[in-house]
């Protein structure tokens, strides 16, 4: 089972990070929310797997640690909040820039 | 008397002319003059002191002691005489730029920075703490700077001006190192601590290092070879600064500071070599291209530099005498080549130009002139009787004393002769080409007038003071020179005896300098026109292309790296976390730590294999746009799944909300953008990423694993155990949001506020007429709302609103709380908005959803500072049982309150930045606010 | 408990979303309440400096509950000093911002007190999540404020800087998680003690994760290879904004002392000395990059940013030794570079509006009003700056040379910071020449703001002041040195019952 979650954490980050590097901001937006998916998981096996014993007092004798997922918790709303930012600003750029390349259309324009 | 009030008094002075613009020079200048003759009397009080002998004056006050620097003045024979020579030629100064500046209403500038040059000079001659003595020394290479920069118009001052500042500001910082070194090494930047510790220091490691960098500081400033360049080019300030700064004073600090450290560095073999040879170079250089300037104030500044070369040279022969001739011509040099260059600037005012091919026979118009630049010329020449004869006789006697090395033996006298015969013809040339040699050929100002009897009197002072040394050097010499000498040698010295000076050999040396020189001046025509042949070489346009290329180069350098291309940034970073990190687990040996691994059940790994499918499906389609964002979305609820699988029932919730909002907010951004991506990246590019990414991939998973398989240790049982009795709530999750770590989630929600806000901001006023490059048109327009999805969405609304309540509610004891609940009532709205279009839906709620925000986050807050009436930290909780209807018993803490404000701001950060995404597709177009 | 203590964070956050909710409120009165929140964040950075002074450590715990299990609030010198620093800082840049800029754009003044209670959160929160928390608050102001005002250029170097800074909360998390996983608390006092006692089998995971986070605050303090997201970002900002996001970098450098000090300091081989040994070399390469870049940069902003660049090698350089002296050295250097770079943004705005033509760009020649005026407060700004006396860059540059002269490799330091300098130099005297001296006096100059001008003119003044009367500031800040050299104390101070008994115990 940990190994399991282990590879697909593995592989959420390897599609995330792979995504992130291409030149379209909407793609680096999937990559960035994959990338995401995979840390939130991460965090969250910080506390170890357990099965169908949630941190419930008085619902299970062994309950899961309750920490890491009020961390992840956490995380995953900076996290949207964050996913929501950059969608906009990506538009926005798109918008302004008159392409959606994560360097706008000229690269080089600042450099004169 | 504090020594202090000899600086203060032309530093506060500096400021009268600056407050009397436009007034003329004359005015100015005799303000100008008060402070400095104050300064003046002050330090002729001193000098019977000083005289006897007596002991140096020393006054401090701390500043820094904890870097040593401290405002420590001293006054001793070497400080007083060369303070003498910096108020004394800057009073004649002040003077003689009354006249030179006459007419001229714009020179309050000129003696404001004079004047300031002046006490920071000062500074630097009576200085007892070393790094105290630094700040005036820069201070003086700001100050020549705006000198020499002085005409600003002319392109040729800005860049000696900014030459001059580069090199001897490098210097400065070479001197700051220098020193530093120096203070540590003799334990303490007082001089009377650096001047007892010479042994140790030499002794030390560092000596080498600190001498090289304190003699770099002083070469610089002293314009010693290959140094030497910027000081020519300086001489594009007016004469007076010429004259001041250039001859008289600033170039002399080098000097200056090396026969002040000499007790401490000198008499050394790097010493003698270092300094002797530079000073030999720039002896022979400065004498030999000052032969064939044209340019009158060239001539001059490069007999400065070969004159300032013979002094370097004196300081680092070191035997007995040589520091007194060393200072005795200094004190000469200045007396008679001030004159000289007052002289110039004269004969430039009135004839137009300072080129001698074209000034001749002055005599007729300006024969005082010529008397007086005869006697100053005849002292630089060194004609027998004359001061500058004595010192070149006092040269020519030290350096046969030197005895070590072999080759010196020979060189230094012949060199020094050589020197002195180039000297002899330059000092014959400035006198005799500028006032006979014929008539003057076409002069800009066709009939020179010369210069008021009156206008010479700075000229006449400074003259009868060269004739005085020259009649009476011994008298001079006890006054001035034996007291420097002592205070610099650091022990009682014996008078020099002027009768060795009528040994045979230096007679003979100064003669052949003589006969040759003359022999020289003769012949020069044939000469200068064989020098002319030569490649014509201008420092200034060398340096100036050297900055050129250096500025250009490193621009094309820092352009290869900041290229302004995310993709190489973000390869960047990950490259580096990959070679950090990655060296370090290198060091793991045992990835497992050891606990047995739970057993694999076959749906959790259908689902993980649906997971992977649909993520790896995003990087396969993600060229085609809206199909990845629907796999990622499938990824989003496959994560739901697996919180929900491994007993985290709120992360699920919250995940699946999230993941509903993201998806939204995604597709509504993508109907404004392309629907495909372009296959841009070549093979090898996403060969190199994946490969990056896969190492990534493969870090994490090792990582994880690592972590799962090893034995826990946690803080988590405490709050299993004061969930209930400190929290008031079961579900220990949502207590600890609310209540242990209520800081993170007041952290948490203000992000998301904020977020919104920005969102807000930043789509005010962004203009969507201009459509993104390929969407064909159409494609972006909202749906025509399907009626079924409508009426489905307004009956869902009030449940929605009533399970989001519910779970609100019960949050505190079972998966839900705020978060939750502000999300599920933030997507029933979002469905109305999808389901009625925007404009139906803005007709019928007009939220203000800013207020929304700030009002949660300030319930949040306020609810914590509650807690503050009873005495308790912010957010701390009280709780007390409540039942409901249909809800059943139910904790009600202040934690509710928190988690209300939690719940404001989640559905109005949410809905802010859907409505304001949403506004972008209406024809509510921008300028309209929304929320 | 003293309630003052979480002030500095509750203040400006309450003030913000009051500036919300009150949005339709007349903008003066916005902008006034804007100000009085900051004033009173100078005066509480006044009491933290005096508090903090006694040398004991100040715990809040916000919800009541002692730590490791609740969130813990430290002020300690250093904390002091960064808050202080922050409030006399954003209170300048509201100044500079009133002038006009902030109306160019929405809630400019709610976005900025949100980005103040961000900073202030990270510089006193003692829990290591806290701190990743505190500084989503700071980065996701420090978005919108990057692109307050508009314009294409700020959405490009916009979308950059909010990306980078997604990856770097990423890896936060990833290091976050590896710590818990690991060592089972959260809480940097704890933590400390937990990473001390690890068993050697864990200490090389630990280590990465200590890397990981250099990493992370790498990236906040542009250290090379991590910077390239900064040039542009601070050159596009608007001056008010670009001038606050100079203590930025700073909160950056303020968590690597703070945790490589602290949580990774004990043990009796403490793992921050690999996180040193990576530091040295590479921040001697951003310093020597930012000097090539202040010659190499086509306009004052340009030249500015690398400006930061080049003190953030100075500062990183100087604190890898961890020596109580370069410590002490480094913090001053601190607080004069970060006046400085602020001065700078601001003048490049101040001149650029009054130039004829081209803004702050180099290539472009022309007159430009006022030349006597603005000629000599950039003359005096630019001797500060490069670190000439008398100015404190002067005193800081001497004491950072002291320091390291007596390391063994601290004349490497040596070499490049003095060649940086020099290059400074070159670079601020040509464009000095060029802008005040080369083109004749303006025809009809545009009309000069006295308040903009007078405050910037205040700035260089109060760095003038730093250095006269640096003798206690000095104290002071070797005392913080000492301090920070001294992690045991932080701990006993939140952690009274030591780690076992505090883990048992309950409230």
């Amino acid at each position: 089972m940990e190994l399991l979650y282990a590879i697909t954490l593995g592989v959420l980050t390897t599609c995330g990070v792979y995504l992130l590097l291409r030149a379209r901001t909407f793609t680096v937006i999937l990559g960035l929310t994959l990338l995401s998916h995979a840390v939130n998981l991460y965090l969250f096996a910080s506390g170890r797997l357990t099965a169908s014993a949630p941190a419930i007092v008085g619902l299970a004798p062994t309950a899961a640690d309750p920490l890491p997922q009020a961390l992840v918790l956490t995380a995953i709303v900076i996290g949207f909040a964050m996913t929501a930012f950059v969608v906009v600003l990506a538009l926005k750029a798109a918008v302004e820039l008159r392409n959606d390349h994560v360097d706008g259309e000229n690269p080089d324009e600042d450099r004169a | 008397m504090p020594l202090a009030l000899i600086i203060l008094l032309p530093l506060t002075g500096a400021l009268l002319p600056a407050l009397m613009p436009g007034r003329s020079a004359r005015l100015l200048a005799s303000v100008a003059a008060i402070p400095v003759l104050l300064s003046l009397l002050l330090l002729l009080s001193q000098l019977p002191h000083v005289m006897q002998g007596g002991e140096a004056i020393v006054q401090q006050l701390n500043w820094l002691p904890a870097l040593g620097l401290n405002l420590a003045l001293r006054l001793d024979g070497l400080g007083l005489l060369f303070a003498l020579l910096i108020t004394g030629i800057g009073a004649l100064i002040l003077l003689y730029a009354r006249y030179y500046f006459e007419g001229n209403t714009a020179s309050a500038r000129f003696f404001t920075l004079t004047l300031l040059f002046m006490s920071a000079m000062l500074g630097i001659v009576l200085s007892e703490n070393l790094l105290f003595m630094l700040i005036f020394w820069e201070l003086t290479s700001l100050v020549s700077f705006l000198l020499i920069g002085y005409n600003t118009d002319r392109q040729g001052a800005r860049l000696g001006a900014r030459m001059s500042l580069v090199i001897t500001g490098g210097g400065g910082l070479a001197l700051l190192g220098g020193l530093i070194l120096l203070g540590q090494a003799a334990g303490g930047y007082e001089l009377s601590t650096v001047l007892a510790a010479g042994d140790r220091i030499r002794a030390h490691e560092h000596y080498p290092l600190i001498l090289n960098l304190i003699l770099l500081g002083a070469f610089t400033k002293s314009a010693q070879f290959p140094f030497h360049l910027w000081l020519p080019h300086a001489m594009s300030a007016p004469t007076p600064v010429s004259a001041y700064l250039h001859s008289a004073t600033m170039v002399k600090a080098g000097l200056f500071l090396l026969a002040r450290l000499h007790p401490a560095l000198g008499d050394t073999a790097a010493w003698f070599h270092l300094v002797t040879l530079t000073g030999m170079l720039t002896l022979m250089v400065g004498a030999f291209v000052a032969m064939f300037m044209h340019d009158m104030k060239g001539l001059l500044a490069y007999s400065t530099v070969s004159h300032l070369g013979l002094i370097m040279l004196l300081l680092g022969l070191g035997t007995p005498m040589a520091l007194a001739a060393a200072l005795f011509h200094l004190l000469c040099h200045a007396l008679f080549k001030a004159p000289l260059f007052m002289m110039a600037g004269y004969v430039d005012r009135a004839t137009g130009t300072r080129d001698m091919r074209r000034v001749n026979g002055m005599w007729r118009v300006m024969p005082a002139l010529m008397v007086l630049t005869g006697i100053s010329a005849a002292a630089m020449a060194g004609l027998p009787l004359m001061s500058g004869y004595l010192s070149k006789k006092m040269l020519f006697n030290e350096s046969l004393l030197v005895t070590q090395p072999e080759w010196a033996v020979v060189v230094i006298p012949a060199w020094v002769t050589l020197a002195g015969l180039f000297s002899v013809a330059y000092s014959i040339r400035i006198f005799h080409n500028v006032f006979f040699n014929g008539r003057p050929i076409d002069l800009p100002i066709a009939s020179p007038r010369g210069p008021r009897a009156a206008a010479l009197s700075p000229l006449v002072v400074l003259t009868l003071g060269t004739l005085l040394v020259s009649l009476m050097p011994e008298s001079a010499y006890l006054a001035l020179v034996q007291p420097a000498f002592g205070a610099a040698r650091q022990v009682l010295v014996e008078a020099y005896d002027f009768s060795t000076l009528g040994g045979r050999v230096p007679m003979l040396m100064s003669l052949v300098a003589l006969a040759g020189g003359m022999l020289f001046y003769a012949i020069r025509d044939p000469l200068f026109r064989l020098h002319a042949r030569l490649p014509e070489v201008d420092a200034k346009e060398i340096f100036d292309w050297i900055m050129r290329r250096a500025i250009a180069l490193s621009q094309r350098r820092v352009f290869q790296l900041e290229n302004g291309s995310l993709q190489r940034y973000l390869v960047f970073i990950l490259l580096s976390v990959l070679v950090i990190v990655g060296l370090e687990l290198m060091g793991v040996d045992h990835w497992d730590g050891g606990v047995a691994l739970a057993p694999l059940d076959p749906l959790t790994l259908l689902a993980a294999l649906l997971l992977w499918l649909a993520a790896i499906g995003v990087v396969v389609y993600h060229h085609h746009r809206l199909p990845a964002l629907l796999l990622l979305g499938v990824t989003g609820l496959f994560v739901t799944v697996t919180f929900a699988r491994f007993s985290a029932p709120d992360l699920a919730l919250t995940q699946l909300m999230v993941e509903v909002m993201a998806v939204v907010i995604m597709m509504l951004a993508l109907s404004f953008l392309p629907q495909k991506s372009p296959r841009e990246s070549s093979r090898t590019r996403s060969c190199r990423d994946l490969g990056i990414a896969m190492l990534i991939g493969l870090g994490v998973t090792a990582f994880s694993y690592a972590i799962l398989t090893r034995p826990q240790t946690t803080i988590a049982d405490f709050f299993m155990a004061n969930s209930v009795p400190g929290g008031g709530g079961t579900n220990v999750v949502n207590v600890i949001l609310v209540d242990f770590r209520g800081f993170d989630t007041l952290g948490e929600i203000t992000v998301l506020g904020i977020a919104a806000v920005a969102v807000f901001a930043f789509t005010r006023d962004l203009h969507l007429k201009a459509r993104v490059v390929d969407t064909h048109p159409g494609h972006w327009v909202a749906e025509p709302h399907p009626i079924m999805l409508s009426t489905v969405a307004r009956l869902v609304l009030p449940i929605a609103l009533l399970v989001s309540a519910y779970i609100f509610l019960r949050g505190h004891n079972l998966p839900g709380g705020g978060f939750i609940a502000g999300l599920i009532t933030a997507v029933a709205l979002t469905l109305q908005y999808m389901a009625g279009g925007l404009v139906w839906a803005q007709a019928r709620m007009l939220t203000p959803f800013r207020p929304l925000i700030g009002a949660g986050l300030l319930i949040a807050v306020l609810t914590g500072l509650g807690s503050w009436v009873f005495g308790y930290p912010f957010l701390t909780s009280a709780h007390g049982h409540v039942s409901l209807p249909l809800i059943g018993e139910f904790e009600l803490a202040t934690a509710m309150l928190f988690d209300l404000g939690v719940y404001a701001t989640v559905v109005g950060s949410t809905l802010l930045i859907l409505a304001n995404l949403g506004k972008l597709m209406t024809v509510a177009g921008p300028g309209k606010e929304i929320g | 408990m003293n309630h003052v203590l979480i002030l500095p964070i509750l203040l400006p956050l309450i003030t913000g979303a009051g500036q919300l909710l009150f949005y339709q409120a007349p903008f003066a009165l916005q902008r006034l309440l804007g100000f009085a929140s900051t004033f009173w964040l100078v005066l509480l950075g006044v009491w933290c400096l005096q508090v903090a002074g006694s040398g004991e450590h100040l715990i809040y715990q916000p919800g009541g509950w002692p730590a490791p299990f609740g969130i813990v609030l430290v002020l300690d010198r250093l904390s002091a000093i960064m808050l202080a620093l922050t409030a006399l800082l954003g209170f300048c840049c509201l100044l500079y911002a009133s002038s006009g800029t902030d109306q160019r754009g929405a809630h400019f003044h709610a976005l900025f007190q949100f980005q103040l209670a961000g900073l202030n959160g990270a510089f006193l929160t003692g829990d290591l999540f806290n701190l990743f928390v505190c500084f989503e608050i700071l980065l996701i102001a420090s978005y919108a404020l990057l692109l307050h005002g508009g314009g294409r250029a700020r959405s490009r170097a916009g979308l950059h800087y909010v990306i980078i800074n997604l990856v770097g909360s990423a890896l936060f998390l990833i290091a976050l998680g590896t710590l818990y996983g690991l060592a089972g608390t959260l809480n940097m006092a704890d933590l400390a003690l937990a990473v001390a006692q690890a068993p050697p089998s864990d200490a090389p995971l630990l280590a990465a994760a200590s890397l990981l986070l250099l990493v992370v605050f790498g990236i906040k303090a542009a250290i090379l290879p991590l910077l390239f997201w900064l040039p542009r970002a601070y050159s596009a900002a608007s001056a008010p904004v670009a001038a606050l996001f100079a203590i930025m970098t700073k909160v950056g450098i303020y968590a690597i002392l703070r945790v490589f000090l602290l949580v990774f300091a004990l043990g009796e081989s403490p793992l921050n000395h690999t996180a040193w040994g990576w530091l040295w070399p590479l921040a001697l390469l951003t310093l020597a990059l930012g000097g090539v870049g202040v010659l190499g940069s086509n306009s004052l902003r340009t030249l500015t940013a690398y400006l930061v660049i080049l003190s953030v090698g100075t500062l990183l350089a100087t604190i890898s030794f961890a020596t109580e002296a370069s410590l002490g050295a480094a913090l001053f250097y601190l607080i004069h570079s970060t006046a400085m770079t602020a001065v700078f943004f601001l003048l490049a705005d101040l001149l650029g509006q009054q130039r004829e033509k081209g803004y702050d760009r180099f290539s472009a020649e022309g007159p430009i009003g006022h030349r006597w005026l603005l000629g000599t407060l950039f003359f005096v700004a630019a001797i500060a700056m490069v670190g000439l006396p008398p100015f404190s860059g002067f005193v800081s540059k001497a004491w950072i040379l002291q320091a390291s002269a007596t390391q063994p490799q601290g004349l490497w330091l040596w070499a490049v910071l003095l060649g940086a300098t020099l290059l400074t130099l070159i670079a601020v005297s040509r464009t000095g020449s060029s802008w005040f001296w080369r083109p004749g006096d303006m025809a009809k100059p545009y009309p000069l703001e006295r308040g903009p001008l007078t405050l910037v003119a205040g700035m260089v003044g109060l760095n003038g002041l730093l250095a006269a009367f640096g003798d206690p500031v000095m104290h002071y800040l070797e005392l913080t040195a000492v301090q920070l050299l001294t992690p045991q104390d932080y701990i006993a101070a939140v952690l009274p019952e030591g780690r076992m008994t505090a883990q048992e115990g309950s409230p």
